[in-house]
């Protein structure tokens, strides 16, 4: 976690979910990248972000969408979110005694079923061995997890529509990044809604 | 103490490594290459623990050689690179990983972009526009983030690397000398520092200067 650095938050609001991470890649003190993105689609209502080393990002990304799409053969529908947090979860126990050093978040909407018309927007996250946590407001992870959870806990409300969550959730990271000298160089954010996902990078401190 | 250098410009890459071999404070060889061709355009600068370097990069450069046998076409350097960061990943968590860091830099002929990627022993890959391992990333970076700009011509991008080197030699307290080549769209070219306009050399006689590629062409059926 340390060594590379790096955060993602995801947030709840009213029919819609927001995920997003900082864009640096460090050697220890060293920034090597401002391009890396922690945050990854499975499906057009389904993200998820994995903070922590960077070697296990790429092959735990790598791992996972290779499952997703098996299970989109076999089952010959889209994944949801919940199913796919199990997916994670089992993934990273697998390696219970030399796990993965990453601490994935996930959140997604979703689709209606005829059991589930009107499906509520999820977020859970994970730790290092697959402990999954699932919150009704928001979660973070990384480097600046600490920060994340004081600044989120401050902004935060219930029932936020998708442009205000929007601004909370880049406020939030914003803010939290700048106080953590592991994170930063720059800031993607994902927002998730029924119809469509909208993806901003936005101007942060490259300090 | 050792050092490389990575920079991407608008129609090539460029990259350099230290020539010095040695332990600690002794330098046993002062021409050692730390450079490998991979292929057409395609080559690496390496670095790391004596005896896993060489034989990592050996084994990297033949199985590329073999898919180019297999597939009469390189592999891309997007490709290359997520293979042998793979290779590294699987290796560091094996009982003996190697202790490799490289710069793999390419041409692509498909889209004629240049590729950089930074990649470290844990299977860490950067993809980046300008990048250095070794004692030269403290000295160095900052030299690259004040002079790089994007879309740099070949004579742009020799004087930034000149800039690093001469960045070395105040700073560090050893002196090490650089190897360097350059990847375009030609192929890739050997590139002497110390001469003046490296690049009308090249420009001039690119067979001359044309590095010899590990991947010559095979005649299929003839």
């Amino acid at each position: 976690m340390e060594l590379n650095g790096g955060s993602v938050v995801a947030m709840i609001g009213k029919d819609c979910v927001a995920i997003a991470s900082d864009l640096r890649l460090g050697n220890q003190s060293v920034g090597v990248a401002s391009n890396f993105e922690k945050v990854f689609p499975v499906n057009d209502k389904l993200y998820y972000g994995i903070p922590g080393l960077a070697s296990d990002v790429y092959t735990l990304r790598e791992h996972l969408r290779f499952r997703v799409n098996m299970y989109r053969m076999k089952e010959e529908r889209e994944i949801t979110p919940k199913t796919f947090t199990h997916l994670v979860s089992s993934t990273l126990y697998e390696k219970r005694f030399g796990p993965f050093f990453v601490e994935p978040v996930v959140a997604g909407i979703p689709s209606p079923t005829p059991l589930d018309p009107h499906p509520r927007p999820f977020i859970s996250t994970m730790d290092t061995i697959g402990c999954i946590t699932t919150p009704k407001d928001f979660a973070v992870a990384g480097t600046a997890a600490d920060k994340l959870y004081g600044v989120a806990e401050g902004l935060w409300e219930p029932d936020l529509e998708p442009e205000d969550l929007f601004e909370t959730i880049s406020q939030t990271l914003l803010n939290a990044v700048d106080r953590d000298a592991l994170s930063g160089w720059g800031v993607v954010v994902h927002l998730i809604t029924a119809d469509k996902v909208v993806t901003r990078t936005l101007r942060a401190r490259m300090d | 103490m050792e050092c490389s250098f990575g920079i991407t410009g608008k129609d090539y890459v460029l990259i350099a490594a230290d020539t010095s071999a040695g332990r600690s404070i002794v330098r046993m060889k002062s021409d050692e290459n730390k450079i490998k061709t991979l292929g057409p355009h395609l080559a690496m600068a390496y670095g790391g623990e004596p005896g896993d370097t060489n034989n990592f990069a050996e084994y990297i450069e033949r199985n590329l050689r073999l898919y180019h046998i297999r597939n009469h076409f390189p592999l891309l350097p997007p490709s290359a690179s997520a293979w042998i960061r793979r290779t590294l990943a699987e290796s560091i968590r094996s009982r003996k990983p190697y202790a490799v860091n490289l710069l793999l830099g390419g041409y692509d002929t498909t889209t004629d972009l240049p590729h950089l990627y930074w990649i470290d022993y844990l299977g860490t890959k950067a993809i980046v526009p300008y990048a250095a391992h070794g004692m030269g990333v403290y000295v160095s970076l900052s030299t690259m983030d004040k002079w790089w700009y994007e879309g740099m011509d070949k004579r742009e991008g020799i004087e930034v690397l000149k800039k690093c080197v001469d960045e070395v030699e105040k700073r560090l307290t050893v002196a090490l000398k650089f190897n360097c080549i350059l990847i375009d769209k030609n192929g890739i070219h050997k590139i002497d520092l110390s001469e003046q306009d490296p690049i009308a050399k090249v420009e001039a006689s690119p067979e001359e200067t044309a590095v010899e590629a590990p991947n010559p062409p095979i005649e299929v059926g003839a």
